[in-house]
């Protein structure tokens, strides 16, 4: 069995609701993290992050100044200074698949819906501890692997194939449609 | 553990795109123990988070005077980007932290809210009384709970407003499909 040494970790806590802001700190110390500082706003993450180099980033979507999505964007510059590697967990009250997505192609690596639980969150930071996803650098995107599955029934183009972008050639169902008649 | 070196990164680079793969850097904070040493962290932190329970129904009303404040204001300057964004992020905040404060009937009403602020076509030609409604939900499931027959009178009152709210948005986004989509879409982010 494995467990994780939570005051080996540093936590940055970012949300502007000083009550969501009590309620993580009490679930991360209560697991027990020693480090965990806390913003109430994007920009001042952004500051902190480059000066604590939290291991794990844990933020809210909604937020003056700058928000949860424009705060993962920012970390995620892959020649900042910066770690731009951190996990990041979106904590937020959306949990409209759009706003999934969205999260998702901002480099988000783990999107936990409100309300909180000790459960959910624990097992968010159990999946960027134990299974870390390699990142991905596109000409639009860098963040964490957005393939969490693999799908034998895909079809369309490869471009997990070296050199040149390749295409699966797959009968289409029309195809396939005529031949079973 | 932050303080530690960087890993190094393999990159494999393909046709339009790097795959970029570093030794895990958080793997000294996995442990391995005995199954007897294994303690329950999640029962632990359960634990705590009840400690502070006593505290939630003052935060609650805290929340939900918030709201009101931003209604307020909206009643005096009308929708302006400054005072609909503080409506939005009142009744936002409501919406995600109600059902952990044990007032999931006010966190249905906020989130019925929400809805009307981000997918109505022009919030100046949605009927007032609508998100009046709204606010006084939230503030009697707030005010009224240690009232034994409010459980289920909160439960259907904020059933009741959802329903009328999707049928107004529904309407008003008759024309376009993408805010349609959105409002008849099921949630789809896990809470565990």
């Amino acid at each position: 069995m494995f467990r994780i040494d939570f005051n080996k970790l540093r936590f940055l806590v970012c949300d502007d609701n000083p009550h969501m802001r009590r309620i993580l700190r009490t679930l991360l110390h209560s697991f027990g993290a020693r480090e965990v500082y806390e913003s109430e706003d994007g920009a001042t993450a952004l500051e902190m992050y480059t000066h604590y180099v939290p291991d794990i980033v844990i933020t809210d979507w909604s937020m003056p100044i700058f928000d949860g999505i424009e705060l993962a964007q920012m970390i995620r510059q892959p020649d900042s200074k910066g770690n731009p590697f951190a996990p990041i967990i979106m904590l937020t009250g959306h949990s409209e698949k759009r706003r999934v997505t969205v999260a998702r192609d901002a480099g988000v690596t783990e999107f936990l819906a409100k309300p909180i639980s000790a459960k959910g969150l624990y097992q968010r930071i159990l999946n960027v501890v134990a299974n870390p996803r390699p990142f991905i650098k596109t000409k639009t995107y860098f963040g964490p692997d957005r393939r969490r599955n693999t799908s034998n029934a895909y079809i369309g183009p490869e471009r997990r194939v070296g050199g040149e972008v390749e295409v699966l050639q797959q009968p289409s169902l029309l195809d396939k449609a005529r031949t079973s008649v | 553990m932050a303080q530690e070196k960087p890993a190094a990164v393999t990159i494999a680079s393909f046709a339009d795109h790097h795959v970029i793969t570093q030794p895990n850097p958080l793997r000294n904070v996995l442990r391995r123990v005995a199954e007897r040493d294994l303690d329950d962290p999640v029962a632990r932190a359960e634990k705590a988070l009840a400690g502070l329970s006593g505290e939630f129904k003052n935060w609650m009303a805290i929340e939900a005077d918030r709201l009101s404040d931003a209604h307020a204001s909206i009643l005096r300057d009308g929708f302006t980007s400054v005072t609909r964004a503080e409506l939005f992020r009142a009744a936002h905040d409501i919406k995600g932290d109600a059902a952990t404060f044990g007032f999931p009937s006010a966190g249905a009403a906020a989130e019925s809210l929400c809805r009307i602020i981000e997918h109505a076509p022009d919030l100046d030609e949605v009927p007032s009384d609508l998100i009046a409604h709204h606010i006084n939900a939230v503030q009697a499931i707030v005010r009224e709970r240690t009232r034994l027959d409010t459980a289920a009178t909160a439960g259907e009152l904020s059933k009741q407003l959802r329903g009328i709210a999707d049928a107004f948005l529904a309407l008003a986004n008759r024309d376009r499909p993408e805010h349609l989509e959105a409002v008849l879409a099921p949630s789809l982010a896990p809470t565990e």
